[in-house]
């Protein structure tokens, strides 16, 4: 569990870098047979990751099987299937981790949430930080208890309890 | 109170570089499969040797299998066939546990030579040129080896070459596993 977390937040890491690579055209063409198709399936070649290039989107690598979901993606896409039912094809066999925008759940509610709770917590130590009341001359004056514990302590027969001040007094 | 808050970035900078270093030993290529407790996929493909003979999932299930994704253009594959040709070969293993190859993406001739040239350790191969096969068990490279229970249930996916370590680490629990699964019946 706490490896799955973990591998999760390393993937998390590394697709904020891959975020802003250089968009490489295709290796092949691909004839549509109409515009709308043509922008899903660069949409969807942008979405999914290419599993063994593990930086790359679909659209961007030269690794064969990036080259061979292409074609699957395209072939699914001819066939008529909606982006869901691409995508779940694609989950079913090469699991959560080709998708670049993982799906809400369990697992990756702490990819999801975790920023928005970084920043509740930053907020709220912000705000206790704000409340905590500054130092004023009200504050700082000593209460009843605290004044004649220091006039105690500056009478002179106060200091028989310790030698060594008393005999440098005497001095 | 004051000194837990003074050490408290000091606390949470060390947890996350023990996250971080963590991170640092995981193997990115060593994923979960999204196959394994699934059932392996339906197919039909002709064999290797002979490309009149068509081979289902029904000719792998019932024993327990290892399912080894190869070719001849991977060089890792050339690495990892001596230790299959001795898993093949260890009479202990070989009445319990049936090896099959599934030839990915490859030459007929090409791989019909390599396996004279290195021997052939598969009770046979599944000649799977356009990958078909591959795509449905979420190949992305060679090699890969898959155990398939007695029922054929996937319950592992292993990208990588296999030798002495990886088998004893990796497969030979869960192989032990499986047979004392099928000797009981469940």
């Amino acid at each position: 569990m706490l490896n799955k977390a973990l591998f999760i937040m390393m993937m998390s890491l590394t697709s904020l870098f891959a975020s802003n690579t250089v968009y490489a055209s295709p290796v092949e063409t691909f004839e549509f047979q109409d515009q709308v198709t043509k922008v899903r399936f660069q949409a969807l070649s942008k979405e999914l990751r290419c599993p063994k290039c593990q930086n790359q989107n679909l659209a961007d690598s030269n690794s064969p099987i990036a080259a061979d979901l292409r074609h699957e993606l395209y072939d699914l896409l001819q066939q008529g299937k909606a982006d869901s039912e691409v995508v779940d094809f694609m989950v079913a066999r090469y699991g959560e981790f080709v998708l670049y925008r993982p799906r809400v759940s369990s697992v990756t509610y702490i990819l999801w949430f975790g920023p928005a709770l970084l920043i509740l917590i930053g907020l709220i130590v912000v705000i206790i930080i704000l409340r905590k009341k500054p130092a004023t001359k009200e504050n700082l004056a000593l209460d009843s208890d605290q004044q004649e514990k220091l006039q105690q302590l500056l009478q002179p027969n106060h200091n028989v309890k310790n030698p060594n001040i008393t005999k440098e007094e005497k001095e | 109170m004051k000194i837990i808050i003074r050490f408290l970035p000091l606390v949470l900078v060390i947890a996350l570089g023990v996250v971080l270093y963590r991170g640092l030993s995981l193997n990115p290529q060593d994923m979960p499969s999204a196959l394994v407790g699934k059932a392996m996929p339906e197919f039909s493909l002709s064999t290797l040797n002979d490309a009149n003979k068509t081979v289902t999932k029904a000719d792998l299930v019932g024993d327990i299998v290892l399912l080894n994704v190869w070719a001849t253009w991977c060089p890792t594959c050339k690495y990892e066939h001596p230790y299959l040709l001795e898993l093949a070969s260890n009479p202990q293993l070989n009445t319990q546990v049936k090896l099959y190859g599934v030839n990915y993406k490859d030459e007929r001739l090409a791989a019909q030579q390599w396996l004279i040239n290195y021997k052939d350790p598969y009770q046979f191969s599944i000649f799977d040129k356009k990958g078909i096969l591959g795509l449905d068990l979420g190949v992305f490279g060679a090699p890969e080896t898959f155990v398939i229970d007695h029922h054929g249930i996937i319950r592992k996916r292993f990208a990588g070459a296999i030798d002495v370590r990886v088998w004893r680490k990796e497969f030979e629990p869960l192989i032990k596993q499986l047979i004392n699964e099928k000797q009981q019946g469940k």
